[in-house]
């Protein structure tokens, strides 16, 4: 039960940041993408101080063996570079720059975005699939490690 | 001149950073918005499926809330989503696509993952914020189209 309601606090505070930020305006964030116009630095300073307590309850989490809940912590991160992470997040950032909307912020302006967040929403829920099927069949583009 | 809205960026980043780190240090889970959103859609997270949806409700009810309470409260409920269906759904798709196949967006990847200095993590990042970039510099300035 604590869980659940440690899940919806954290949701909500996320969800609240995003709001408080300016990202789920998406001329914000298309406006840091924007280099060669007018760049808008905002969400640099979204990206600092979201890493802060981000990095200081890594180090929390560092030397115990369970959460504060007694959960299980994350395993260490892989290294591995592969084909999937590259091609992966260079088809992320296209998609990002064409609408100024990356998965939190999509599901942050549900209430708010109109047809068009809908529309979004559902077409990246369709991409989400659309991974899911590419991942399960042995492609080259999965095969291949670098 | 400092602008208010690195301010406020600054702020909403700290309360991001913050729902990770009690994600983290709670429930042992890295929030990162397109595995909680796809794990449920893929039926990969069918085993913590009530968690995800509890993060959820507070990620897309928080934002409802704070936009419904009287007065200027925080954040303006303006999204700018583009409203060329073609440019919505190509673009909701790649960043469905992308960020599974990448197992991790801004907040995974992102936050999380550069907060913990990942090699993915700050690899991805670099490659999604370097392509957005490039997308956004061809398409505003070399053909025009956003």
């Amino acid at each position: 039960m604590a869980r659940l309601i440690m899940a919806l606090l954290a949701g909500a505070l996320f969800g609240a940041g995003l709001l408080m930020s300016g990202m789920t305006d998406t001329l914000k964030v298309q406006g840091f993408l924007d280099i060669a116009g007018a760049w808008d630095p905002t969400l640099a300073f979204v990206m600092a101080g979201a890493i802060v307590p981000m990095a200081f309850a890594w180090r929390v989490a560092a030397p115990r063996r369970a959460t504060f809940l007694g959960l299980p912590l994350p395993a260490r991160p892989p290294t591995r570079l592969d084909a999937q992470l590259l091609g992966g997040s260079a088809l992320f950032g296209a998609g990002w720059a064409l609408v100024g909307l990356c998965p939190g912020p999509a599901l942050a302006t549900l209430s708010f975005g109109g047809t068009g967040g809908a529309v979004f929403f559902f077409a990246m829920l369709a991409g989400m699939l659309l991974a899911g099927i590419l991942r399960r069949r042995p492609l080259p583009l999965t095969q291949q490690e670098l | 001149m400092i602008n208010p809205d690195w301010i406020t960026g600054l702020a909403g980043g700290v309360m991001i950073g913050t729902a990770g780190a009690l994600y983290l240090l709670f429930n042992g889970r890295i929030m990162g918005a397109s595995g909680i959103i796809g794990e449920l859609v893929d039926g990969s997270g069918r085993a913590t499926a009530v968690e995800k949806m509890m993060f959820l409700a507070g990620l897309i009810g928080a934002p409802a809330l704070l936009l419904a309470l009287p007065g200027d409260g925080i954040g303006s409920g303006q999204t700018n989503i583009s409203t060329s269906l073609p440019v919505i759904l190509i673009g909701g798709g790649l960043v469905g696509l992308g960020t599974r196949l990448a197992a991790g967006c801004t907040s995974g990847h992102g936050v999380c993952g550069i907060s913990r200095l990942s090699l993915r993590g700050v690899v991805a990042s670099l490659i999604y914020v370097g392509g957005g970039m490039a997308m956004m510099t061809a398409l505003r300035h070399g053909l025009g189209l956003i």
